[in-house]
């Protein structure tokens, strides 16, 4: 396996694959340094994430304490309380800045369930000729039509109330419109030739979609992420405000549940609303903004646009 | 689909492929969609047994919470639930919208309870529904026809703003601004429901009085939703827009607005309005939240009611219904497609 227009050192088939896939991630990273609205997103994110990492550090976790607060209730922001009291006379602030580990938390990991059912049941949906995967493109169908809120709350009322049911059922209703994308993906690159010649080989169906599917659908599996990120962020909001989130634990969904069960609304007490649900909508923006980065500098029809 | 293509290469045409054949491309295409759509429901239904079948603790306890019950009726329902599961599952099969299943909380048969509230939430999600496909095309056409220019600029970033809002919680900030009236504003809409009690809602008077409850909550959902449909209907009339005919159109001297209105859209239109269509299982979801937040009495403020029982009669039977809607929803759009698109009868 030797280039003869290499005059450096001995360059194995691993190296030559290194230095292009570090060449594909330069030109990716430049690419999206230049998207405006991607960085934008990028820098509004690592922002929330060192503050959901830094949160022991900024409010002690007694400031979530009901029955420690020493503020009056319905305080509006002041000096002293950035972000206003709620109505226990606890500091929005630390509450928000507390909801934010939750709320990530939950949004990153039912990504990560709901991206890895929707990459495997694409792939092998896309791979299998036949009764398999004309029986897992069904069941991706199935699913894609189920409502899906209706259905998350079902899970959710039938599994309990924890951190990680939200987890589950976020992510085992949210994969199939990315099995969708991978299938369609899997099924183009499967007409190509070296697919076909690791089938000749006598690589298994394994080998064939681990090596050589997965690589290439990987990029749009990326680019998804973002988006799957946002949606699952919402459902948690969504899902929290409901009431099915864990009791325990504060994310922004159930701050929105306590003002608006509280009467924050009728008595007027704007700060308690805004702050949670302007975290949602600035994190759900930020990975909305770097997925079409991600997006158009993926796809060749948007360049030069 | 390729059963009724392959049985159609057979040597021996079987009598199904014969039938599909005489009956022409549109008629299989219609069987085939309907046929689709009642393997969906199927599997919904099966799926929603057993889904319920997990529910941890004792099931007549959860069945029966709250509420007097006849100790003969309870000997029915804990030989019923003592069947095997095979069994149950056959009975529930027979019929699925079975007047057994009774709410716990309403002490009525659950679709008698899901029958009352249909109108409320019919009402709202279709006036959001009919605003914003109309408002969403509007300004999807606009920003597509002058790309890159400002004014395609700010409305698509302020559609991609309103599009990572929490629907509900949008609709909390309108109700604190507009009914509760913080900064000094005054109260301009009512805080809930769906009508003053004691008005008469057949009188042309009870129907501003609808109007004027409804406006907040159908101009949060018309607000969400639009920004979705304008991006679609923006994505697929830059797809279209290089298209050769439209080039001919052009060079055939027509005007612009002519070529826009009358080459273009149209085509662009038919993606977007398969996606509104199949957008309604989405629908469904935002108006449960909002339905809550303003407090109208429609299926969504009762799905509320049912989880936090749990009412799960009353839950797994509204779970059917939602399900069922998005399914004929989608079967129409479908359907509609194929008769917009002859390319896709096939």
């Amino acid at each position: 396996m030797s280039t003869e227009a290499a005059p450096t050192k001995k360059l194995s088939p691993n190296s030559i694959v290194r230095a292009r896939r570090r060449a594909a991630l330069r030109r990716f990273t430049s690419a999206f340094g230049r998207d405006r609205g991607g960085m934008l997103g990028l820098v509004i994110i690592v922002v929330f994430f060192a503050l959901a990492l830094l949160a022991p550090l900024l409010f002690d976790r007694s400031e979530l304490d009901v029955t420690q607060a020493t503020a009056d209730p319905y305080l509006p922001p002041s000096r002293t309380y950035w972000l206003g009291t709620d109505d226990s006379g606890r500091n929005v602030l630390a509450l928000v800045i507390w909801g934010a580990r939750i709320s990530l938390l939950v949004g990153l990991s039912a990504t990560v369930l709901s991206m890895f059912i929707g990459t495997s049941i694409g792939i092998m949906s896309g791979h299998f000729r036949g009764v398999t995967g004309g029986a897992m493109d069904r069941v991706t169908e199935w699913f894609l039509v189920i409502p899906y809120l209706p259905l998350a709350i079902v899970l959710a009322t039938v599994l309990g109330k924890s951190i990680w049911v939200i987890i589950v059922v976020i992510g085992v209703t949210s994969w199939p419109g990315t099995a969708r994308i991978i299938r369609a993906q899997t099924l183009s690159v499967g007409s190509r030739a070296y697919l076909e010649r690791a089938r000749v080989l006598g690589g298994s169906n394994w080998h064939q979609m681990g090596r050589h599917v997965l690589p290439n659908v990987m990029p749009l599996v990326l680019a998804n992420t973002t988006l799957a990120v946002s949606i699952s962020i919402l459902s948690e909001t969504t899902l929290s405000f409901l009431g099915l989130g864990d009791p325990t634990a504060v994310s922004w969904g159930s701050i929105l549940e306590t003002a608006f069960d509280n009467g924050a609304i009728s008595l007027g007490a704007w700060w308690y609303l805004a702050a949670p649900g302007l975290c949602v909508v600035l994190v759900v923006m930020s990975f909305n903004f770097m997925g079409r980065a991600i997006e158009g500098i993926l796809d060749p029809r948007e360049q030069g646009a | 689909m390729t059963l009724f293509q392959e049985a159609g290469v057979d040597a021996a045409p079987s009598a199904l492929a014969r039938a599909g054949r005489l009956a022409g491309p549109s008629t299989r295409y219609v069987a085939k969609r309907i046929f689709a759509a009642l393997g969906t429901f199927a599997f919904v239904v099966v799926f929603n047994f057993f889904l319920f079948r997990l529910l941890p603790g004792d099931p007549i306890a959860l069945y029966t919470k709250g509420r007097d019950v006849d100790p003969a009726q309870m000997r029915a329902l804990r030989s019923t639930l003592n069947q095997p599961v095979l069994q149950q599952f056959v009975n529930y099969l027979k019929n699925p919208f079975s007047q057994d299943a009774s709410s716990v909380k309403y002490n009525l048969p659950a679709w008698e309870v899901i029958g009352t509230r249909v109108w409320p939430t019919v009402l709202l999600v279709g006036t959001a529904t009919l605003l914003a496909t109309i408002i969403g095309v509007w300004l999807g056409v606009r920003s597509a026809w002058a790309r890159g220019e400002r004014f395609d600029k700010v409305s698509t970033n302020t559609t991609l703003v309103l599009y990572s809002m929490p629907e509900f919680w949008f609709g909390m900030i309108l109700l604190i601004v507009f009914s509760a009236g913080v900064f000094g504003l005054p109260g301009l809409f009512p805080s809930g429901g769906l009508s003053t009690p004691g008005v008469d809602t057949s009188s042309p008077l009870g129907w501003l009085n609808v109007g004027w409850h409804l406006f907040l909550p159908v101009t949060t959902l018309t607000v969400i939703y639009l920004s979705e449909y304008s991006l679609i209907m923006r994505a697929s009339l830059i797809d279209e827009m290089g298209q050769d005919y439209l080039q001919t159109a052009r060079a055939k001297g027509l005007k612009e607005k002519m070529v826009r209105r009358h080459h273009a859209v149209p085509n662009a239109m038919l993606p977007t309005m398969t996606l509104i269509f199949l957008n309604l299982g989405f629908v469904v979801g935002g108006a449960i939240t909002i339905e809550y937040v303003f407090s109208i009495n429609g299926l969504g403020s009762l799905t509320v009611d049912a989880l936090r029982g749990p009412d799960i009669p009353l839950l797994q039977s509204l779970f059917l219904l939602f399900s069922a809607a998005v399914i004929a929803a989608n079967l129409f759009a479908d359907l509609l497609y194929g008769r917009l698109d002859p390319r896709v009868r096939t």
